[in-house]
């Protein structure tokens, strides 16, 4: 007996709208289950993107009710009775059914000053494990790109995208900017044209994370952080005055090298 | 550091999305974090700025050496002639004592990266809960005037310490009572409390834990630094929670020194 209800949004660029499937509840299922099972004996056309299953390809990222999830991570039995809503991420545009344009996101990784170590002989670098745990929380990111999706400084305000790397690609830049191998000072440019100053620290982005970054505790405030040393700081500032510096000296790049 | 231009291509705006035009489909009641934080917040405001302007009286019992923190330090000799605020230090100065000391707590507060997530969501709605349209149609976040002021949150900080000093030595001085010797009672305790919550946010800060050692590049080259960072990280987890109790522990502690100051109860002597 079909006791499920499953409100779909089906559309492309022309337009859509949320349609209701009417199914049979299964024990143990994910979303994405159902939604397989549905493209399997109601809708054999309805476009979804995924791969894994695992919650680790970052593929099927999708609003559940209104709010940003993985489909493969999302257990049917953990959702409130009543018809569950599946509509495509918010802030891309929409290709088809729950299938979006992501770019946005291609074209910020693009952006983002490539690791820069210094020149040194082959096996030549070291680091110590505390310095490899620092980042390795920001490994973790799966490119789901769910907290880009749920961050209202574009998902509200199509605008701003021409100027905002957004919450993934902050913690791509904190990482970098924590490496000790690194050379690039990157916090200008990310306070200038990245858009770390639209940020409003509302944490929406960490909310939202399948794996559990603390992208604003630890990747955007440390960011913003480094955007006052760097910037704002009247006392910083008046000593860069007086020593004629602007950037981060060779000797203190010098002085990080391990 | 510049952008390596040759691979930028530009942005592609526009473009229809998917899903409903609507506010929201969030079926959860996502706005009781943000109703909860406008009627705290609202509670707060409301008793500080009649404490401050109007409580000019009884917000020191002189018996048991206790003060205010709302009205700490004791400018001028305003704690001998409770209330009198034209004292010589602050002869100047016609109103209420705490408006100048308010300034710095208010500050520090109003820019600290916690409460300003709790009123951009709650008090100005941008957003109200995740995946909730903002409620404006424009957005700069804290790129100008006058956000971009929120930058200057680490003085604030600094200013913090200072007062979390002063505040410590009132409670250390509440055991020492003008008729000679060390007591305690339950308003000692409360001003305990209080300075030891105030510590506690301001040490959880963000802008702390970057000072101690968040900003360093390379933890193995700065021992010292990167235990002072282990130290405050665990606390700075905890600094949503700091921040509500420390602010409602400074209400309660001057409703207390009022309540023994004016005679309404008394302090119960431990020792
Ligand atoms: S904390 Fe900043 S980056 Fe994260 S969702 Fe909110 S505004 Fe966007
Ligand atoms: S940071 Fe988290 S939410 Fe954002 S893309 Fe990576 S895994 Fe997804
Ligand atoms: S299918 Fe890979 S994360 Fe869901
Ligand atoms: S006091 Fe909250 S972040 Fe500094």
């Amino acid at each position: 007996m079909a006791d499920l209800t499953m409100r779909i949004w089906r559309g492309d660029q022309d337009g859509g709208e949320l349609v209701d499937y009417e199914i049979e509840s299964q024990e143990g299922e994910v979303v994405l289950d159902v939604i397989h099972r549905l493209q399997a004996t109601q809708i054999p056309d309805l476009a979804c993107r995924w791969n894994c299953k695992a919650g680790k390809c970052g593929s099927c990222s999708a609003e559940i009710n209104g709010m940003p999830r993985l489909m493969c991570m999302t257990r049917m039995d953990q959702l409130p009775d009543g018809p569950i809503t599946v509509t495509p991420m918010r802030a891309f545009p929409i290709i088809r059914d729950l299938v979006t344009d992501v770019s946005f996101n291609f074209e910020m990784a693009k952006r983002v000053p490539a690791f820069n170590p210094p020149p040194m002989p082959e096996g030549g670098y070291r680091m110590q494990q505390i310095d490899v745990e620092r980042g390795q929380e920001f490994r973790k990111c799966i490119e789901c790109f769910m907290c880009q999706n749920v961050c209202h400084v574009i998902r509200d305000h199509e605008e701003n995208k021409a100027n905002y790397a957004g919450p993934r690609f902050f913690i791509r830049y904190a990482e970098l900017e924590m490496h000790p191998l690194d050379t690039n000072d990157r916090r200008e440019l990310v306070r200038e044209k990245m858009g770390l100053g639209l940020c409003n620290i509302t944490k929406c982005c960490t909310e939202v994370c399948p794996e559990h970054i603390k992208i604003t505790d630890n990747a955007i405030i440390p960011l913003k952080e480094r955007a006052v040393d760097a910037h704002y700081d009247p006392v910083a500032w008046l000593g860069r005055k007086i020593t004629r510096r602007t950037k981060r000296s060779a000797a203190e790049a010098a002085a990080d090298r391990p | 550091m510049a952008v390596d231009d040759a691979t930028i291509t530009e942005v592609q705006l526009g473009g229809r999305r998917g899903g409903p035009d609507v506010a929201t489909l969030r079926t959860d009641k996502w706005w009781k974090l943000p109703v909860t934080t406008v009627a705290v917040l609202s509670a707060f405001i409301v008793y500080a700025t009649w404490a401050a302007f109007f409580g000019t009286s009884n917000f020191f019992y002189a018996a048991h050496n206790l003060l205010s923190p709302f009205y700490s330090p004791c400018l001028g000799n305003i704690c001998k002639t409770q209330g009198v605020t034209t004292s010589p230090f602050l002869g100047w100065w016609q109103l209420s004592p705490a408006l100048i000391i308010l300034v710095f707590p208010l500050g520090f507060r109003m820019t600290c990266y916690y409460y300003r997530k709790a009123y951009y969501r709650s008090f100005w709605r941008s957003p109200v809960a995740c995946a909730v349209q903002d409620a404006h149609s424009t957005y700069s976040g804290e790129t100008r005037a006058p956000l971009i002021l929120q930058n200057i949150h680490r003085y604030f900080f600094y200013f913090g310490l200072v007062f979390n000093v002063l505040l410590t030595i009132d409670a250390v001085q509440a055991f020492i009572w003008p008729g000679g010797g060390v007591h305690m009672s339950i308003g000692t305790l409360v001003l305990c409390l209080n300075a030891s919550l105030l510590w506690l946010y301001s040490l959880s800060c963000h802008a702390c834990r970057h000072l101690c050692g968040g900003q360093v590049r390379n933890f193995s080259k700065h021992p010292i630094r990167h235990k002072l960072w282990k130290f405050v990280t665990p606390l700075n987890a905890k600094h949503m929670q700091f921040a509500w109790m420390s602010l409602v522990v400074v209400a309660m502690t001057d409703v207390y020194v009022r309540l023994v100051a004016s005679g309404t109860i008394t302090d119960f002597k431990i020792f």
